[in-house]
């Protein structure tokens, strides 16, 4: 298993308000279910304003972060802070604090938009003439002003995730979290979702954390948390963290087979080269001018080759050795297989 | 819109949302989506008419009433059991939303707002107690067919009884289907406990004809003193075995125990899943 717990200093990144302190402030934070680890010892902070990203695959202890954020687990170890609150200790004060909008859908369906942001509104203390404007505020905020008589289940999987988030909005929470919130959602519905996401950030000044296992919408975030096997692997801006690979990601098909080609690779050109299922991958500068090189160094072995530059989710081969979808996670990640 | 102070990250304490509004839109919810789904309605209340005909009509041929004056005919005698069984079907199945709201996100997100948690109980279990009660209260269109007279003050007395049981078995329900992570496990408890329960509680057979170690459950039963409270209101003169002021205090000790039972099923914070 290469699990490497790499330095995560964050080096290039300028903080534009150095004395702006963190709105929430993960500090090794473990968290054990009976027969597992899903969380060992994670640590990082997210700045106010900022959109925050944890990005990792399904099983990569993300969702129990989540939870353990928005006060509905506690940590086996560690603490984590959100606007100054202990999650574990002082969660009722909190929760007035913060908007959360979970994977799961929330709303219900048998009843109106209206009805059901109401029914939210009162939760958080909000009533009357107050709550009826703020409702009306939040429902064209999100495109739905003229649909808040209907009721939920008449409305397609984009609107109800819209109501998700208006829910979460209602109380006006300086921090916004949401757990892999495009799921089910198309295309369409998810360019708006990130919008909208970023429109909050920039108008409102939320500070927004999300989770995702989708590294296009990693991408989008001002700075990522990578995750994996509980552990954080990477930290920083998606630029930054694609440009520490240096140079491009190299990768070969073994016409025979990659265990061996990586072996010679290594011999001939003294480059770490990681074995990927039937693949082999390189990560050296210049890339075209090592192509004409490997390919005539070893005729015969290779089948296919490629140079990219690097993507996050080289980030996280980089950093974890292994691809972002594997099948088993706890088995030899290297013999991972390919699911995307 | 607001705009938050993004330069002070830190919580400033604001006044939580209490416990009667955040109970109160609970229970809104609760009765609001029960009538919204007209099956359900229709279920609870036709399966205990279906029962009580059947059964009723069926016993009452087959074999002898043992019960006495006020009560002549067999469907006379299981009409009180015929109302505590549609409670009971109402506040149990109700209480079934506990399992669905934490299979979607319902309950995730009322489980993160400033909320306590003796205000979620209250909520739920007194939007159950309100449709056992109003389904209970339904059926008594049909006491002149058992040979029921009422007046105000009867049906006053009765609703006061219904609401007791209904509440004491809404959070009885409400401490079973917490746990739970699925309704099929649910069904089997309500199958394997709660029928039973049911078919102990004087509502089929009295507890006089009962045999020695059947009498001592039923004379455990909660059930057997809301069945024995509605029998002496509903027909006045009939033999029972304890006065209906012993079956009411009762009842109340029954309700107060299984909400506190409840309360404290939702009260542990724990380091599993919440879903």
């Amino acid at each position: 298993m290469v699990s490497k717990v790499a330095p995560l200093a964050d080096a290039g990144w300028e903080p534009t308000h150095p004395s702006v302190p963190s709105v929430i402030s993960v500090q090794n934070l473990v968290h054990r279910y009976e027969n597992r680890t899903a969380l060992n010892g994670v640590s990082f902070d997210v700045r106010s304003a900022e959109l925050f990203g944890l990005l990792g695959p399904n099983g990569s202890g993300k969702t129990t972060l989540f939870r353990i954020l928005s006060t509905l687990m506690i940590p086996t170890a560690g603490r984590a802070f959100v606007l100054g609150c202990d999650v574990a200790r002082e969660a009722s004060r909190l929760r007035n604090q913060i908007g959360v909008v979970f994977q799961a859908q929330s709303v219900d369906p048998k009843l109106t938009a209206y009805e059901n942001l109401w029914h939210q509104g009162h939760l958080y203390g909000l009533r009357g003439g107050a709550l009826k404007k703020r409702i009306q505020e939040i429902l064209s905020r999100v495109g739905l002003a003229d649909r808040g008589k209907e009721r939920v289940e008449t409305f397609s999987g984009g609107m109800q995730r819209r109501i998700e988030l208006a829910k979460g909005l209602l109380h006006r929470p300086g921090v916004l979290l949401l757990d892999e919130p495009t799921t089910g959602l198309d295309p369409g519905a998810r360019r708006d979702l990130w919008q909208y996401l970023q429109m909050l950030r920039d108008e409102e000044h939320v500070s927004v954390l999300v989770t995702t296992h989708l590294m296009e919408e990693a991408e989008k975030c001002d700075r990522l948390a990578i995750m994996n096997e509980g552990n954080l692997v990477a930290l920083g801006t998606p630029a930054q963290l694609k440009t520490e690979i240096g140079g491009d990601v190299i990768l070969l098909d073994a016409a025979k087979d990659a265990g061996s080609l990586a072996e010679q690779i290594r011999l001939h050109f003294h480059v770490a080269a990681t074995v990927l299922g039937n693949q082999v991958r390189i990560e050296r500068e210049n890339g075209h001018h090592f192509v004409p090189d490997v390919v005539e160094a070893l005729p015969g072995e290779i089948q296919a080759i490629s140079v990219s530059k690097p993507s996050l989710e080289d980030v996280f081969i980089h950093r974890t050795g292994h691809k972002f979808w594997s099948e088993s996670m706890d088995e030899n990640s290297n013999s991972g297989e390919k699911r995307r | 819109m607001a705009t938050q102070a993004a330069s002070i990250p830190r919580a400033t304490p604001q006044p939580s949302a209490g416990l009667v509004l955040p109970a109160f839109t609970l229970w809104w919810r609760e009765v609001v989506r029960f009538y919204r789904q007209t099956t359900r309605v229709i279920g609870v209340l036709a399966s205990p008419l279906v029962f009580w005909l059947v059964i009723g009509s069926g016993f009452g041929t087959s074999f002898r009433s043992g019960a006495g004056a006020g009560q002549e005919h067999y469907l006379d005698y299981f009409y009180p059991g015929a109302l505590i069984m549609i409670i009971l079907f109402t506040s149990i199945f109700t209480m079934m939303s506990v399992i669905e709201d934490r299979k979607e996100g319902f309950l995730l997100s009322v489980l993160v707002a400033p909320v306590p948690r003796s205000a979620i109980v209250l909520g739920k279990v007194l939007g159950g107690t309100t449709l056992a009660a109003i389904q209970g209260m339904i059926f008594l269109i049909f006491a002149p067919f058992a040979g029921v007279h009422l007046d105000p003050v009867k049906i006053l007395l009765v609703g006061v009884v219904v609401f007791l049981v209904s509440f004491a078995l809404t959070a009885l329900g409400f401490a079973i289907a917490w746990p739970m992570d699925s309704t099929q496990a649910f069904h089997g408890i309500v199958n394997l406990f709660l029928i039973p329960l049911w078919l102990l509680s004087g509502a089929l057979f009295p507890l006089s004809g009962a045999s020695g170690w059947i009498r001592i459950i039923m004379r455990l039963n909660p059930l057997t003193y809301g069945v024995e409270g509605l029998r002496q209101l509903l027909y006045p003169g009939t033999p029972t075995s304890f006065p209906l002021s012993s079956d009411t205090a009762t009842l109340v000790v029954f309700s107060l125990v299984m909400f506190a039972i409840a309360f404290l099923m939702a009260n542990r914070r724990t380091t599993r899943p919440a879903a």
